[in-house]
C-alpha cells in the first residue's frame, strides 16, 4: 500500500476513537511539556546569570574567602575570615604581583536605611574609591568618594537609583543626609539605573568607604571579597596564578587543596554557573523522561487493546489483500501519529507555559530575564516523540500483523 | 488441470480436531457450487484452504495449477486480492465508512493505478445495485444492502472466483433472495466462478452443483436438477 493510504488508513483508525486517543496521548503531552518547561528556563536561567557576570567584564577576578564550591550542594564558608587589609595592601604593592590595574576590597551587608520618614533596607557595599571605575559606573548626579573619604573614615554615601527613588522620590538627594543603621551619612551621588551586576542589583545598593563600613556597620577586619581589575585580558589567568601563590605564600599554605580563599575569573564563574545549570537541566529532564516512559506504554497498552478489538478488521484486511507489512505500517503508524500530536500539542503548551514562567520570573527575580523559546528543545522533543511512538508501537503493530485472516470469517 | 483441485486434503488442528479427511474435488471455471453440510462437517475450514486463508496438514490444493507453497506470503497477499473475493455471513464491512470506501479497500493494497480507483468502485457498486447508497456510511445500511456493499468489494479488483461463506445466514429471506439473485446473476452474466457455503437446502439450490459434507468427508457431488432462480423484481 503507499505511504498516503497507510497515512490516511492510520487517521482514520484513530478519528473512530477520539477521546481515547487524545486521553492516551496525555502522558506524552506531559511529558515532551516538561521537557520544553525545563529546557527554556534553564536555558533563560543561564543566559541571565551569565550576562550578570559579563557585566563586571573580562578583565576582573574575584577573590573570595572559603574554598572553592565544587557543585551545587557544597557551599562556600561565607563566613571565613580570610582576606584581611594585609592581603589588599600585597596585592596592591605591583612588586608582588604585575598586571593589576584597580582593586577593591568588598564588604557587604544588608541593613535599614532612612531618610526623615521615608525608611528602606539597601545592600550597603563597602569598596575603595576604585569601585566605580572596576564597574564602569559614574553617578548621574554628585560625584563619588574620594581616597581621602577611605582612609579618613568619612560618613559618605553614593546611592543606587531605586534607593534614590525610594528615600527620596523625585526630589534631590545630593547634599542631604541620610541614616544607614542609625548611623548619619552625607549623600555624595546618585548612580544611574544599572540592574543586576554581578551578584547585586546596583539600583538597590548604597556604597561607602569599605573602612567606614567596616568600623561603623559591621565591625570587623575582613572582606567578603577583593574584585581585582588586570591591565590586560590575555594575561588574567597567569595573574590569577600569582595571586593564588601569594596569598598562599601570606596565608602559610602548603598544600592547595588546603586553601582557605580562591579566586574566580569571569570564564571560570561561567563554566560553573553552566556546570550548575547543566547539571539541574540534566536532573530535571530525566525526570520528563520517565513520564514519557510511562506515556509511552500508555500508548503500548492502548494500541494492544486496539489491536485486539479490531481483529476482524485486520483480518479482512488481510484477506481482501493487505500483507503483513500494509498491516504493520497501519498500526505503527497510529501510534506514531498520536505520539507526534501529543508531541507538538506538548510544544506548544510547554511554549506558553515558560512564556509564562518567563513574564513572573521578569517581575520577581529579574528584569533581566528573557524568554526562550529552545528550538534545540522542540526538535528534540519531535524527535522523542516519535521515537517513543516507534518502539511503543512496534510490539502491538507486530501483534496486529501476525493476526490470522481466518479469525475474520470465524462470526461471533 | 482444473481451475480449482483440491486431492485427498486433510486438515488436523493440534487439538486432536479432524476437521477435513480426504477431500477430493475439482471445480471449473465459471462454475457456481455450493459446498453444504452442518455445522463442524469441516465446510469453512475447506474453505479456507481453497482461498489460502489455510493450509491443510496432507494433500494437495492448486489453485490455477499452483499450490500455497509456490507463493511467498506477500505473494499469497496479492494472489487474493486480485483473483479472489471473499463474501462473509457477518459482511465485515468497516462500519464507519462509507460504502464507497469499504468497496474501495481492496483496490488500496493492490497495484492497481490510483486513477482507475474511483470507475472501478463505481463500476462495482453498480454492479449490485447499490448506487444510490454510494456514499451512506456501511452501518446505517440494512442488512441485504450491507451484503450487497460486501460483495460489490469481493469483485471491484475484477476477483475470477468468489468465496461466500453462509452469506445468507444473518439475513431475512426476502434480503436473502436479493443476495442469491445477485450471486447468481455475477455467475451467469459476468462469468465469476462462485463457491458457496451454505447449510439451507434452499440456498443451495441456486447453485449448478452441490457438495455435501459430513465429518470432514464429502458425502455426495452432484448436479443440481431444477435448479432454483431468485426473482428478478427484488433488485432495484
Amino acid at each position: 500500500m503507499i505511504l498516503k493510504h497507510s497515512f490516511t488508513t492510520a487517521l482514520k483508525g484513530l478519528k473512530n476513537h477520539q477521546s481515547r486517543s487524545i486521553l492516551t496521548i496525555l502522558g506524552i503531552v506531559i511529558g515532551i511539556t516538561a521537557i520544553i518547561l525545563v529546557m527554556s528556563i534553564g536555558q533563560g536561567a543561564q543566559d541571565l546569570i551569565l550576562q550578570q557576570i559579563k557585566g563586571l567584564g573580562s578583565q576582573t577576578i574575584i577573590i573570595e574567602p572559603g574554598r572553592e564550591p565544587e557543585g551545587p550542594s557544597s557551599f562556600t564558608e561565607i563566613f571565613t575570615d580570610s582576606l584581611k587589609q594585609k592581603d589588599v595592601d600585597m596585592l596592591k604593592n605591583p612588586e608582588r604581583i604585575q598586571g593589576i590595574k584597580n582593586l577593591t576590597p568588598i564588604v557587604v551587608q544588608i541593613v535599614n536605611t532612612a531618610y526623615e520618614n521615608n525608611t528602606t533596607r539597601a545592600t550597603v557595599l563597602g569598596a575603595s574609591e576604585l569601585l566605580a571605575e572596576i564597574l564602569e559606573i559614574y553617578p548621574l548626579q554628585g560625584t563619588t568618594f574620594s581616597e581621602d573619604d577611605v582612609k579618613q573614615r568619612a560618613n559618605v554615601a553614593v546611592l543606587g537609583s531605586e534607593i534614590k527613588r525610594k528615600l527620596f522620590g523625585p526630589s534631590d538627594a545630593v547634599g542631604e543626609k541620610i541614616k544607614i543603621k542609625g548611623k548619619t551619612f552625607r549623600v555624595l551621588g546618585v548612580l544611574p539605573p544599572k540592574g543586576q551586576v554581578s551578584l547585586f542589583n546596583v539600583d538597590e545598593t548604597i556604597t561607602i568607604p569599605y573602612t567606614t563600613a567596616q568600623q561603623y556597620l559591621i565591625g570587623t577586619n575582613f572582606f567578603n571579597s577583593i574584585i581585582v581589575q588586570v591591565e590586560n585580558e590575555k594575561e588574567i589567568d597567569s595573574i590569577k596564578n600569582n595571586i593564588e601563590q601569594a596569598l598562599r605564600e601570606s596565608h602559610n599554605i602548603q598544600d592547595p587543596s588546603k586553601d582557605d580563599f580562591h579566586a574566580m575569573t569571569q570564564a571560570d564563574v561561567a563554566s560553573r554557573v553552566s556546570n550548575v545549570t547543566g547539571i539541574l537541566t540534566v536532573l530535571l529532564l530525566s525526570v520528563a523522561a520517565i513520564s514519557l516512559v510511562v506515556g509511552g506504554i500508555g500508548i503500548m497498552n492502548i494500541m494492544l487493546v486496539s489491536v485486539f478489538e479490531r481483529t476482524r478488521e485486520i483480518g479482512l484486511r488481510k484477506s481482501i489483500g493487505a500483507t503483513e507489512k500494509d498491516i504493520l505500517v497501519q498500526f505503527l503508524l497510529e501510534s506514531i501519529i498520536l505520539t507526534v500530536i501529543g508531541g507538538i500539542a506538548g510544544i506548544i503548551l510547554g511554549a506558553l507555559l515558560s512564556f509564562a514562567t518567563s513574564l513572573i520570573l521578569t517581575k520577581v527575580v529579574s528584569s533581566g530575564w528573557v524568554f526562550v523559546f529552545p528550538v534545540s528543545a522542540a526538535l528534540l522533543g519531535i524527535g522523542v516523540a516519535t521515537m517513543v511512538g516507534l518502539i511503543f508501537g512496534l510490539y502491538p503493530a507486530r501483534q496486529a500483523s501476525l493476526k490470522s485472516p481466518i479469525e475474520a470469517l470465524r462470526y461471533e | 488441470m482444473a481451475f480449482i483441485e483440491a486431492k485427498n486434503l486433510e486438515k488436523n488442528y493440534p487439538d486432536g480436531t479432524q476437521a477435513l479427511q480426504g477431500i477430493s474435488l475439482s471445480i471449473n471455471k465459471g462454475e457456481f457450487t455450493a459446498i453444504m453440510g452442518p455445522s463442524g462437517s469441516g465446510k469453512s475450514t475447506l474453505l479456507h484452504i481453497l482461498g489460502f486463508l489455510d493450509i491443510q496438514t496432507k494433500g494437495e490444493y492448486h489453485f490455477e495449477g499452483k499450490t500455497i507453497s509456490d507463493y511467498k506470503t506477500d505473494e499469497i497477499a496479492r494472489v487474493r486480492n486480485e483473483k479472489m473475493g471473499f463474501i462473509f455471513q457477518a459482511f465485515n464491512l468497516l462500519p464507519k465508512s462509507t460504502v464507497f470506501e469499504n468497496v474501495q479497500l481492496p483496490l488500496l493494497y493492490s497495484g492497481v493505478k490510483e486513477s482507475l480507483w474511483r470507475e472501478m468502485t463505481i463500476k462495482a457498486i453498480e454492479a449490485v445495485g447499490l448506487s444510490h447508497r454510494i456514499n451512506h456510511e456501511s452501518s446505517k445500511l440494512s442488512g441485504g444492502e450491507k451484503q450487497r456493499a460486501a460483495i460489490a468489494r469481493a469483485l471491484v479488483n475484477n476477483a475470477e472466483v468468489i468465496f461466500a461463506d453462509e452469506p445468507t445466514g444473518n439475513l431475512d429471506s426476502k434480503s436473502g433472495q436479493m443476495i442469491m439473485k445477485t450471486i447468481q446473476k455475477l455467475n451467469e452474466e459476468k462469468g465469476y466462478t462462485v463457491i458457496l457455503i451454505t447449510h439451507e437446502t434452499y440456498t443451495a439450490e441456486h447453485a449448478q452443483r452441490i457438495i455435501r459434507l459430513r465429518d470432514g468427508k464429502i458425502e455426495s457431488d452432484e448436479l443440481v436438477n431444477g435448479r432454483r432462480r431468485a426473482g428478478d423484481n427484488f433488485i432495484k
